[in-house]
Parts: C-alpha cells; structure tokens; sequence
C-alpha cells in the first residue's frame, strides 16, 4: 500500500532512486575490492567527489519540495544547509582535541590565536555526536520557524519572498565573517581528524560517508513523496495554485506554508552536515547568495515538481560544472547563466520534462 | 491624547480585551432564533479615499435566495470580501447569527465556520481531478499534522460522491480539472462550496460565460439549495436574476439602494436613474 503509493505511482522517481541505490551499492565495491589498476577502478577522488553530488541532491530535493510544489521560491535555502554544515563542522572540531597546531585540549585554534581563555558557551556540548546532530536539525529548523512565520504570516509571497531570503543568507555569510562570532572568521572550520573515531583521511570511512549520504538521499526523497503523496501533499499544491480558494476552503494558508519550509529547511540542513566531513571544510562562503541561487538553478534544469527531476538536475548540473571548471574556469559563470535563461526559455519543465516529451513522442509515431 | 490618557483608557475598568472573550464556537448550530442568519451592519470600507462601501445594512434570513445587483463599483464584491474576512471595514459590525463577530475571526475559521465563497473567476485547482477538488474542500480536519496522515472517512466520501451527482460531474471525476469546459469549472466550484457543508453561500457571478441550457440548470441548481442552505448570488444577468429571485437588493456607490421583489426593484424610479445613468 505504501510503497504503491511512494514509489510504484512515479515511474520516472523509481528509476532516479534505482540508479542512486545502484550506485551506492557499486561505487564502493568498485572503490574498496578493486585493484586500482583495473579498468573497473573508481577513484578515490571520484568517490568524494560523488558523495557530494549526492548531497547537493538533497539538498536540490529539499529547494523542490517548497519551490516545485508550494511555489515558495527561497533564494537563501543556502543558509540552511551551511547552518547544517557549521554544526557538524563544530562537531568535528571538538574531536580534534589536542592535536591542533597549538595543542590546547580545549579551544581551537583560531580561538587561541584571538586570546580566547575559554570555550564559548555555543560550543558547549558539541563534543557529543548526537547534542551536535541534535543542533544540526533545530538550528536551520528554529531559524526557518520563526523566519518564515514572520514572513508567511504578513504574507509576503512570491519575489519579495525570495529577496528577505536572499538578505537573509548575505546578512549570516556577513556575520560569520567576523571572528568575533567564534565560528572562524573567514577561514571557517577545516583540518578535521576523525568522525566518531573513524579517521576522515581513510579510504573505508570516505565510503562510509558516501552511503550514508546515499540513504539519506532515499530516506529524504521517501519522506518527500509521503508529504506530496498524502491530503497535506495536496493542500500543499493547491496553495501553489490558487491560494486564495485555498484559504477559502477552509485552510489555514500560513500554517502549511511554515511547516513545510521548516521541514525543507531541515532537509537541506541535514544535506550540509554530510557535506561538511566529505570536503573538509565550511567556511562562510557557503553562505554566498549566488550559492542559493545555484541550487534553484539544480532545480529548475532538472525539471521542479517532479522530486526525481531535482535529483537529476543537482547531477547534471554538478558534473558539468565540475568538467568546466577544471577545463575553463573562467567561463562557468558564463555557462551557468545563459544555463539559467536557455531552461525558463526553451525548457520550462526541465529536462525531465524534455525526457517525457519524446517518450509520448516515441509512442506515437 | 497624552501617554497618560492613553494608559488610563487601557486600564478603564469595564474594558473587555479581545483576547478575553470567549472562542466563538463554530461547532454549535447558528443561533438564528432572530430570524437573519447575516447581520451586516453600517459596514464602510474606503480604499485611499473612495468608499468602497457606505453605512451597508445588510441582513439575509436563514434559508432565504437572496440576489444582490448593482452597477459597476457599487461594492458588491467588497461586501463580500468583508463577509468572508479578506476585507477588514473601518466601521460596522457584520454577525454570523446572533452571537458570533466574523470580524474578529480570520478567513479560514470563517470557511470552516459555515460561510462558502464562490469567486467571481472561476477558481478551481487545475492540476488536480475533479474528486481531488472536491476532497479538499470537504468539511473535516483541516490542521497541517491531520492531513499528513488522514485520509477522508467513509461518510465524507458519500458526502462527495453525493455533491459529484448533484453537480452532474460524476463521469469525470479522475479527469484533471483544468479540462473541464468553462460551466463545469463553475459547477465545480459550486461543488466545491457545498462539500463545506455552508450554511452561507456567497456566490458571484456565477452564470458568466456559461451558454443558455447551462444557465438554466444552474438556476435549477441554486434554487434548490436554498431553504437548506442561504445563499447570496451576486449577478450581472438579469434574465438570470429574474428566474430565480425572490427578493433583490440594489446596490449603489456602497450602499443599498432599493431592496424587494425584482418588479417592485425594477419599477422604482431610483433604480431606473442609477441603471439608465439619467
């Protein structure tokens, strides 16, 4: 009954998530069991690199399920996910312990060399893994909360929604710039050692985080199908739709609105925790508008209001500029916008959508 | 007014803070023991200077067919957006029955509360089906944590299936909405209103665009919910008024003008200037 509904009704989802769940079972096998010199072999770069695709997929999925299908267009789903990222970041530099540059059991390095004589009182309880994960959802989750009830609840919709959320994460990357807030200025937190005891820099543990990134993708792709599957899932559209009808249908608007986002955001929060130990680093660039803007960009190329589309977009997107910037850097910008304006132009359902297209084309020649 | 004045007037002791007054309570029948079961009382409304509505005295009886004309710009549809709560007036008092203040109340406890809305476009979700539509705007729990994990019970979905028949939409249910021809749309919306269970319709202009034998059937259609249901049809078309009015109200630059049966309405010599501009 379940799965019918989550997974059987959405031909194109099952085959998006079949070819993730393949991957995840195949990259490690193909990274861990096969010779290097094989031509099978997956490298270790190609496994890290892979893993925060799958984050970035979340991440997209989480930008889909409010844009796609409550049509709120957040521009600052960036701050989430790096607020998520600064929590694990904080984790994972509470386990470095004594074996930063300057050996102090307690503080961190950028906290000695700014005189610091103890550990501020945010950073407390970050030594424990499940306090830090514990962070990781109620931070985003708070901010998202009473940020969007205030928002939701004057009613701000559409562009002006999406310019708040862009100050939004300007006014955070600002913030964490200064090194008075204790988060490390504008190095961030990196040089980390070992998550839950198992060493970042071995092989076996950069596999472990690529599955987990890899469940987390399915699990936040099954429970997005569970709220747009269910009589919420449809609220939710019609919103979108017609959100006065809606209103007058007897639905609180502003509730359904807030929830959602507040879910979104954790989603997105729980992408950049898994990102975080992947790449070695948060630093308060994460929060750069241009990188929320990216994310929509995911989005809308794969095809919005689909869930598998933003998978496929987060992907494709990813591995393009991936290729260019190590071939052209300086043109990705260039491609990424004529990317943004040839999509709304030519492909207003994405590629997803061009896929479904000629597939009804195919069937009746 | 001083700082002073203005603590005083705060602290007055037969002050009555709204957040002090009791819940109105939607689940208890309507108390019309009065008769009216709308009371719109010296309602004014202005937009940057005009006045959209002006002193509108407005009572519509339990069960009656009420049908509201006017030219355009005289407030018919500012009224309704007072009734249903998008609209607050600078002045006057609109009650649900005898005890209930809908200005204090928002949009969606006035729609749960018994007051339905046709719009004057028709507004209906169109990525949806028809049954889909329907659904949503079924009476039940409509709290964000009941919908996620509730889908509708046995006796809601005869409800449905009850107003489907009634709106000759029963072939066409899983079609998605957005196909359906212009009249179906009204009727669905229509449709929509009664799976609310109303007390109060508020229907606007909901004949426009639909051809002959269509009109008919939707006259056919609202005459028979009156009695069970008020209901408040807002309307361009004459013709169409006639057919199905009992009692008329005309309004004019936001108040009423002339209140009867339409050959009283029509042969008052005010309406006659307000209509033929003499």
């Amino acid at each position: 009954m379940l799965t019918q509904r989550l997974l059987l009704s959405d031909r194109g989802g099952m085959v998006v998530l079949g070819l993730v769940v393949i991957t995840a079972i195949l990259v490690p096998i193909l990274n861990l069991a096969v010779p290097p010199d094989s031509p099978l072999y997956v490298s270790n770069f190609t496994v890290a690199l892979l893993g925060k695709f799958l984050c970035f997929a979340l991440l997209a999925l989480s930008v889909d399920l409010i844009w796609g299908y409550c049509g709120i267009l957040s521009l600052g789903h960036g701050a989430f996910f790096s607020l998520g990222g600064y929590g694990m970041g904080m984790y994972l530099m509470r386990q470095i312990g004594d074996r930063g540059v300057y050996g102090h059991p307690e503080l961190m390095d950028f906290m000695v060399v700014l005189n610091w004589d103890a550990l501020p009182w945010y950073w407390q309880g970050f030594d424990m893994f499940w306090f830090a994960l514990m962070m990781i959802l109620l931070v985003p989750g708070l901010l998202a909360l009473v940020f969007g009830w205030l928002a939701f609840r004057s009613r701000v919709t559409g562009v002006y929604f999406a310019i708040i959320t862009q100050a939004l994460t300007y006014a955070l990357m600002l913030a964490f710039f200064r090194n008075e807030m204790g988060f490390g200025g504008n190095n961030g937190l990196n040089d980390f050692k070992e998550i839950l005891g198992f060493d970042l820099a071995a092989r076996t543990t950069r596999v472990g985080l690529f599955v987990a990134s890899a469940i987390a993708l399915v699990l936040g792709y099954l429970a997005c199908r569970y709220i747009i599957t269910s009589r919420m899932g449809r609220v939710i559209i019609s919103i979108r739709d017609a959100e006065s009808r809606t209103r007058f249908s007897g639905y609180q608007v502003e509730s359904y609105k807030l929830w959602l986002f507040v879910f979104s955001s954790m989603l997105a929060a729980i992408a950049g925790a898994l990102y975080v130990p992947q790449v070695g680093i948060i630093n308060p660039g994460e929060f750069s508008p241009l990188n929320s803007i990216e994310m929509v960009v995911w989005v809308a190329t794969g095809g919005r209001g689909t869930l598998f589309g933003a998978i496929v977009g987060a992907f494709s997107v990813n591995y393009a500029k991936t290729f260019f910037t190590t071939f052209s850097p300086e043109t990705w910008l260039f491609i990424l916008g004529a990317l943004f304006v040839l999509v709304t132009l030519v492909l207003p359902r994405g590629i997803v959508g061009l896929l479904g297209q000629l597939r009804r084309k195919g069937e009746k020649p | 007014m001083t700082t002073l004045d203005r603590l005083r007037e705060t602290w007055r002791r037969d002050q009555v803070f709204d957040f002090m007054l009791p819940r109105p309570d939607f689940g208890r029948p309507v108390d019309t023991s009065h008769g009216p079961i709308l009371y719109v009382e010296d309602v004014s409304v202005s937009f940057d200077g005009f006045k959209a509505l002006n002193n509108l005295n407005l009572y519509i009886d339990d069960g009656e067919l009420r049908c509201i004309i006017g030219p355009n710009g005289a407030g018919k549809t500012t009224m309704m957006d007072v009734i249903t709560g998008k609209t607050r007036p600078d002045s006057g008092s609109v009650y649900f029955g005898q005890r209930i203040d809908l200005l204090k109340q928002p949009e969606h406890v006035i729609a749960r509360g018994g007051i339905g809305r046709k719009f004057q476009k028709p507004t209906i979700f169109e990525a949806l089906s028809v049954f889909e539509n329907l659904e949503l705007a079924t009476a039940s729990n409509k709290s964000v944590w009941y919908t996620l994990n509730h889908d509708l019970s046995g006796e809601q979905r005869d409800r449905l299936d009850e107003v489907l028949n009634l709106i000759g939409l029963n072939g066409q249910a899983h079609r998605d909405a957005g196909v359906l021809s212009h009249g179906q749309k009204q009727w669905l919306e229509i449709g929509m209103l009664l799976v609310q269970n109303p007390r109060v319709l508020l229907v606007d202009e909901p004949v426009a665009g639909m051809t002959g034998e269509e009109v008919e059937h939707t006259a056919q259609l609202l005459t028979s919910l009156a009695g069970r249901h008020s209901v408040i049809v807002v309307e361009h078309d004459m013709a169409f008024v006639r057919s199905i009015a009992r009692k008329v109200t005309v309004l004019h630059q936001g108040s009423v003008l002339a209140e009867g049966s339409m050959d009283q309405v029509q042969s008052d010599q005010r309406v006659i200037e307000v209509y033929l501009g003499e």
